[in-house]
């Protein structure tokens, strides 16, 4: 105990802290990237799951599989599976590149899932009327379909992105310097390891914690119907 | 791509491998089944109990639920040493695993308990129930009904992503098998993928068998896709 | 020749055949009203036409020119002469009133902006609703609703207009309002199929009754015959049932 109040004015230094701060916008960066590209990708693959006719079967499995296989994965596994096939094919790709990836992968998967919910939500009647009117299923899609849907995308997808912040701290295996690492050296260097992981863990909660209440609060404002929203601002003017 | 895949190391090992799925496995069971006992006295707390005792359980639940399950085992591997409690690599993953499905759980079985309407307790009162009787048979089987299907998918998530994190201070459950032996001969890609496909097994019987455990104990039907 | 020819139209859903030969047609001009008991297959007919039931057997012709169902191309062509109006009126709703009347001819029929919003505003306007062409749907009534409904359909320019049960979902006293749109439109000579409950206004404005059960046509005709005089025992029992309410 004396131990860790010794080291306290050590540990929290300008110097140290600002590493926590870079390796907190490294793991932020991550969750971003990884999360932004993969929820791209996601649509691509809920809309190749979409796919009418019998020739598309093969596509519409193999879509269906992999949500189903990436689900039940550990995220370290596929960090390690990327790592060294990336590695293979090509060696000089940074550690960055490899974590994003991964974290890239596993977000298809999830949010996959998420889409194909929100899609689901809208009642079958707006994609008839569409087509009655000659609407492609891509144009149904995007001026349809998805504006409606968002309400119900959006919370969920947002709290898979936050939460992932904290499985992001499986890439400090691999060596990138993000949070996790970044806490792991700094024990080793001899800093007490509840001095260090209680201050890493901080560093968790205060991105993760504001981050899931926005998450909230957006959830409650899209849940609001169109109607009750627009008598709000006339009551409030 | 040039590289040349070598399975045959790894089925020479094979046996190694199913150890460590067989230690996943009892991990997995282990720390939801702890998990589960944390969660039932929390969210019975955060229901019933007085507010010093809920103002408690919510610091809990905030705090695990927003930091990283890696880092609370490591806090009690690296961490706890110091205060000179000293628990093995194993029993640390176990019991950073228990606290951590413990939040989870306790916000899942919150909502089960919120489930429960006042009406229908009323139904049983003026059906003449007495409190065992109301809490047996109809209170339990309705929270189980609500929230099976969230416990079937945690579970699947605690036995996946929740054991794997053991590997990390160097507990031999299945992902920590792959990195022991594939650093030893370097197949790297040949183990992991055989890992994968071993956890997709794993995962996919626990999934049928919760689903079948559902539907006979609760008549809850359980989507195994 | 007619406008367009049902001839022995079949269709299924799932397992179950809801249309077992179905045939009729209509000249340019006309007003056909499919009238029957619920489940005897009118609105799959108009499901049918425009492709949102497959058809398993017999065909439709618009001109002459047999419609080819699972041809893309040919399908397209074929909406683009059909228009249909639904019970659930299925205005798109995260568009304005304007913009679910414009959308269509702007994005799929390609005609300039500002002729397409002109269109609509008139047509909004004959339906009575020319005040809210910045209301979203949810803020509509049913029957206004309808009306933005028969607006959208009628901005397509379709050379036959289909009408599914237009006012089952509404109020009785939005009823009126929907009607009269529909009244004028058979005035100014708009082909029309409607699927209707409402007897009186099918035997004020239908120049052809189709009286379906089962998934076949019973009995068709001029609506007084109909009414007054079916045929068959079946009609006679319909029509008897209803018309004393």
């Amino acid at each position: 105990m004396e131990r860790i109040l010794e080291q306290i004015p050590r540990f929290f230094t300008a110097d140290n802290m600002a590493l926590l701060l870079q390796s907190a916008g490294l793991t932020l960066a991550m969750t971003v990237a990884g999360c932004v590209i993969g929820f791209g990708l996601a649509f691509v693959l809920v809309y190749l799951r979409q796919t009418p006719g019998r020739w598309a079967l093969p596509l519409r499995v193999i879509c269906v599989a992999y949500v189903e296989v990436f689900r039940r994965i550990p995220f370290i596994v596929v960090i390690y599976l990327v790592l060294f096939f990336i590695q293979t094919v090509a060696s000089n790709a940074s550690l960055f590149t490899i974590a994003v990836i991964s974290i890239c992968i596993y977000a298809i998967a999830y949010t996959a899932e998420i889409i194909r919910g929100g899609l689901e939500s809208v009642p079958l009647t707006q994609m008839e009327a569409a087509r009655a009117m000659n609407f492609g299923r891509l144009r149904t899609l995007v001026t349809i379909t998805l504006p409606q849907a968002w309400p119900v995308i959006l919370p969920p997808a947002i709290a898979f992105a936050v939460s992932f912040i904290k499985d992001t701290a499986l890439v400090s295996q691999i060596g990138v310097f993000e949070l996790t690492f970044r806490g792991k050296e700094l024990n080793n260097q001899g800093y007490s390891g509840i001095l260090v992981f209680g201050t890493i863990a901080m560093c968790y909660f205060l991105m993760s914690f504001p981050l899931s209440m926005l998450g909230q609060y957006l959830e409650k404002r899209l849940a609001t119907p169109r109607s009750e929203q627009s008598a709000r601002k006339i009551r409030r003017t | 791509m040039n590289y040349n895949f070598q399975y045959g190391v790894v089925w020479d090992n094979f046996g190694a491998l199913m150890e460590g799925a067989w230690l996943t496995f009892q991990l997995g069971v282990f720390a939801f089944a702890g998990g589960i006992l944390i969660g039932l006295l929390c969210a019975s707390i955060k229901t019933y109990g007085p507010w010093p005792l809920r103002l408690l359980v919510d610091t809990y639940v905030v705090f695990i639920t927003n930091t990283p399950a890696l880092i609370q085992i490591y806090f009690l591997y690296f961490g706890l040493p110091e205060l000179g409690v000293r628990w093995s690599n194993e029993a640390c993953v176990l019991i950073g695993l228990v606290l951590n499905a413990g939040a989870y759980l306790t916000m899942i079985l919150r909502a089960g308990f919120l489930s429960v309407r006042k009406n229908e307790l009323e139904a049983g009162l003026t059906l003449g129930f007495s409190v065992v009787q109301q809490i047996r048979y109809i209170i339990v089987p309705h929270i189980a009904k609500a929230v099976y299907p969230a416990l079937a998918n945690f579970f699947i998530v605690v036995l996946v992503m929740g054991t794997s994190v053991g590997a990390l201070i160097g507990v031999d459950e299945l992902t920590g098998q792959a990195i022991n032996l594939s650093s030893i001969n370097y197949r790297w890609l040949e183990y992991f993928s055989v890992v994968a496909v071993i956890y997709v097994v794993l995962t996919f019987v626990a999934s049928v068998g919760l689903a079948l455990l559902g539907r006979w104990a609760f008549r809850v039907r359980v989507r195994i896709f | 020749m007619p406008h367009l020819a049902v001839n022995n139209l079949r269709a299924k859903y799932g397992a179950l055949e809801v249309l077992k030969g179905v045939s009729f047609s209509i000249e340019k001009g006309q007003v056909v009203a499919l009238v029957g008991p619920s489940g005897s297959g009118k609105s799959t007919v108009l499901r049918t036409l425009v492709g949102l039931t497959p058809v398993t057997g017999g065909n439709v012709t618009i001109h002459d020119d047999k419609i080819d169902y699972a041809s893309s191309g040919s399908l397209r062509r074929a909406r683009d002469q059909m228009a249909i109006v639904f019970q659930q009126y299925n205005l798109f709703q995260n568009m304005r009133i304007i913009d679910n009347v414009t959308v269509a001819p702007v994005k799929i029929k390609k005609r300039p902006k500002d002729e397409a919003r002109a269109d609509a505003e008139r047509l909004l306007a004959m339906v009575g609703l020319a005040d809210k062409l910045n209301a979203f749907p949810d803020q509509l009534s049913g029957g206004q609703q309808q009306r933005v409904a028969i607006a959208r359909a009628l901005a397509l320019h379709p050379e036959i207009l289909l009408l599914d049960e237009v006012t089952s979902a509404l109020d009785p006293e939005l009823v009126n309002e929907v009607l009269d749109s529909i009244r004028q439109l058979a005035k100014d000579g708009m082909t029309m199929i409607l699927v209707s409950h409402e007897m009186a206004f099918v035997r004020e404005v239908a120049d052809k009754v189709v009286f379906m059960d089962g998934g076949s046509v019973v009995e068709e005709g001029l609506p007084e015959v109909l009414f007054d005089a079916p045929k068959t025992d079946r009609a006679r029992e319909f029509f008897g049932k209803i018309l004393r309410h």
